[in-house]
């Protein structure tokens, strides 16, 4: 009941060479603008990037840069932009507020990388498994700069991933490749794809290794951590870079686990997080929690980018496996059978759903989820309405007062 | 041996409220004042009234706990909690758990579930929206132009009640400009806005055995409570004085320190 005094996670000496991967990223792609090559892709993050990478594009992520309008706190400024022209805010504010910050050309990629604006695309890739949100908003950039839009469109609710899942998905694969082959200029070589999911795997894996450490007692790391090393898993997947980097985060995180090292000083309790970040409140929020001694250990968000499936010998079969086993495309079954097996392995105390209001897909708490898994885990559950990056949608006050209420409620469980 | 006495202060949107009781919880004083647009002053008004009710000296008091909205503006409290845990923790003084609390506040509304040990076992605030809350009634009141005291006893002696859909507080004011201008009569709207009220309660969580209300909204306006009994069918109880139940039970934490 002490009043809470704020304290500050600790950063991670990776982080350096986190921040110079992500500036060559995006200083590559502006060169090869200025150059004309090679062409540009813009692929969704858990679109089929390992194709367009072995076709010799680079690639660029959209939710990335909504990602970096949240954190940046731009995004609010101009989602009324792209309301205005007919977009409603009540869709994905990534897409709104990527689509209002290119309508009045500026991009948070100025201030962070020297960039002037974002990388036009050469062709526009997406996969609806997160949701048909994607697919307008590449649309909105095919129809600006008459550019090809590609796109696979995978099954929803997705309760066993079954063959003719893997059929149909692999084949919408193969029939991108004849455009991206005009558009890059390039032959489809079977192989380079071979080692590029391969790399992939490599970093999925890696991914895999550097979340699970959460599991420790007590964790090395925290959400909040996470939704920012995941950037090369998102962006660089299919590259060494991306390997190598996760090889020195994860011996970093082994060492702080061997010597006890906690990313939450006198962590007390263990959460898990489901649903979007709310990326203009991350440091906030993070300074919340530390200062009652809570970590985030786990979340479904940054479990995202985990591929398990991908191999190198049927690299289209697989990527289509991959990208269809994801947690967001699966059926309320599969997806409380997942959080529930998160939930136990990291010994989590509690749980908080993120209703998050423009991506319903990814928030779980509207069909009553969360009372039934409180009910069967014995786990408390909290609901608290936000947005990823509409802070409009999101009222200060009560969040902080939810989060420190259900703290309490943990504490009095404990005594 | 001195006497020991601890103190609650529950710093709400609208009103601040003081507690002060003694070693043995009895409840000594209590003071409520307009929350204002210092929350510091209001707390320290608050508390030296308070103290004044009580006869009882700054420096005899050994703990105070804040809540509330500004619970972070109380500079002499010795620590805080959040209202969740203190509305709980007030109803528990009067009735025994399993008890569910709704607290109808001046900005927000919160639904607390207490198991028969008296430990929390959920709870739902309003999402971003005033609809339901005090501000509701308090719009509501300037758009009849009538005085907020007057609210409970137009809706208590309604001949009946005019059923308003909207959910929006800005929506229902203009439905309730559509019911005056169709002729309705005024107490019969007041009713329905408090069945309004009532509705916005419901959708929030299930009530579930004794409900006990808090909060100045039922302080004064307790045909609120006839109301959520006629609808729910459950026990429903006031504690003596809602609107301090908040700070009461940052008292009782305070005891415990």
């Amino acid at each position: 009941m002490s009043r809470p005094e704020p304290k500050i996670r600790k950063t991670f000496a990776a982080a350096a060479q986190m921040k110079k991967l992500m500036a060559d990223h995006f200083l590559a792609l502006d060169a090869a603008k200025r150059e004309g090559k090679p062409k540009v892709a813009w692929c969704t993050s858990v679109g089929p990037a390992e194709l367009l990478r072995a076709m010799g594009f680079l690639v660029y992520y959209p939710e990335n840069h909504g990602a970096l309008l949240g954190a940046t706190r731009m995004a609010t400024d101009y989602i009324p932009v792209a309301n205005s022209i007919g977009y409603s805010p009540d869709i994905c504010s990534y897409l709104t507020s990527d689509v209002g910050a290119y309508l009045k050309g500026v991009t948070p990629l100025t201030k962070a990388y020297g960039l002037q604006s974002i990388p036009e695309a050469d062709v526009l890739v997406y996969n609806t498994n997160q949701c048909r949100d994607v697919q307008d908003w590449f649309a909105f950039y095919a129809r600006e700069w008459n550019v090809p839009l590609l796109g696979v469109h995978t099954h929803r609710n997705i309760k066993a991933v079954e063959d003719y899942h893997i059929a149909d998905l692999a084949a919408q694969m193969k029939a991108m490749v004849p455009t991206l082959e005009e558009v890059s200029g390039n032959r489809f070589d079977i192989d380079k794809l071979r080692e590029v999911v391969g790399l992939s795997l490599e970093c999925t894996k890696l991914w895999r290794q550097v979340l699970e450490c959460g599991a420790a007692k007590p964790a090395p790391l925290t959400f909040f951590d996470a939704t920012i090393h995941m950037a090369p898993a998102v962006v660089l997947r299919g590259l060494p870079e991306a390997v190598e980097y996760y090889k020195v985060l994860l011996k970093e995180l082994q060492e702080r686990i061997e010597n006890k090292v906690a990313a939450v000083e006198g962590e007390r309790h263990r959460i898990y997080w489901d649903g979007m970040p709310i990326w203009g409140k991350l440091r906030d929020l993070s300074d919340q929690f530390s200062s009652l001694r809570t970590n985030i250990v786990a979340s479904t968000y940054c479990n995202s980018w985990i591929f398990d499936a991908f191999d190198p010998a049927s690299p289209f079969e697989s990527m289509a496996r991959g990208y269809a086993e994801l947690f967001i495309v699966r059926d309320e079954s599969y997806k409380e059978a997942y959080m529930d097996q998160w939930i136990k392995d990291f010994s989590v105390d509690g749980v908080i759903f993120h209703d998050s209001r423009t991506c319903p897909n990814n928030s779980n708490s509207r069909y009553c989820m969360p009372q039934r898994m409180s009910d069967r885990l014995n786990v408390p559950a909290l609901v608290i309405n936000g947005d990823l990056n509409d802070l409009r949608c999101y009222s200060e006050e009560q969040t902080r007062t939810n989060i420190e209420a259900f703290i309490e409620q943990l504490d009095e469980r404990r005594s | 041996m001195s006497r020991k006495f601890a103190g609650g202060v529950d710093v709400g949107s609208c009103t601040t409220k003081a507690m002060i009781i003694d070693g043995e919880r009895r409840l000594l004083a209590s003071r409520v004042i307009y929350s204002g647009t210092d929350f510091h002053a209001a707390s320290l008004q608050a508390w030296e009234e308070c103290l004044d009710g009580a006869g009882v000296s700054n420096g005899d008091v050994t703990s105070i706990v804040s809540t509330g909205y500004g619970r972070k503006s109380v500079s002499f409290a010795t620590s805080s909690l959040t209202e969740i845990s203190c509305h709980g923790r007030g109803c528990l003084y009067f009735f025994p758990g399993p008890i569910t609390v709704v607290d109808i506040g001046g900005q927000d509304n919160k639904i607390i579930k207490l198991d028969a040990k008296g430990q929390r076992v959920s709870f739902k605030m309003n999402r971003k929206c005033a609809a339901g809350t005090g501000a509701f009634l308090e719009e509501m009141a300037l758009r009849l132009r009538l005085p907020m005291e007057q609210l409970d006893d137009l809706a208590r002696t309604a001949d009946g009640e005019v059923a308003l859909g909207s959910y929006c507080t800005v929506f229902s004011a203009t439905e309730v400009l559509e019911k005056i201008k169709a002729g309705h009569p005024v107490p019969r709207i007041v009713r329905g806005l408090f069945h309004s009220v009532v509705k916005r309660i419901l959708e929030m969580d299930t009530l579930t055995d004794t409900v006990v209300l808090t909060g100045g909204v039922i302080e004064h306006n307790p045909f609120l409570a006839e109301l959520i009994k006629e609808e729910t069918g459950t026990p429903v109880q006031i504690p003596p004085h809602p609107q301090v139940t908040g700070a009461l039970g940052a008292a009782l934490y305070a005891l415990d320190a």
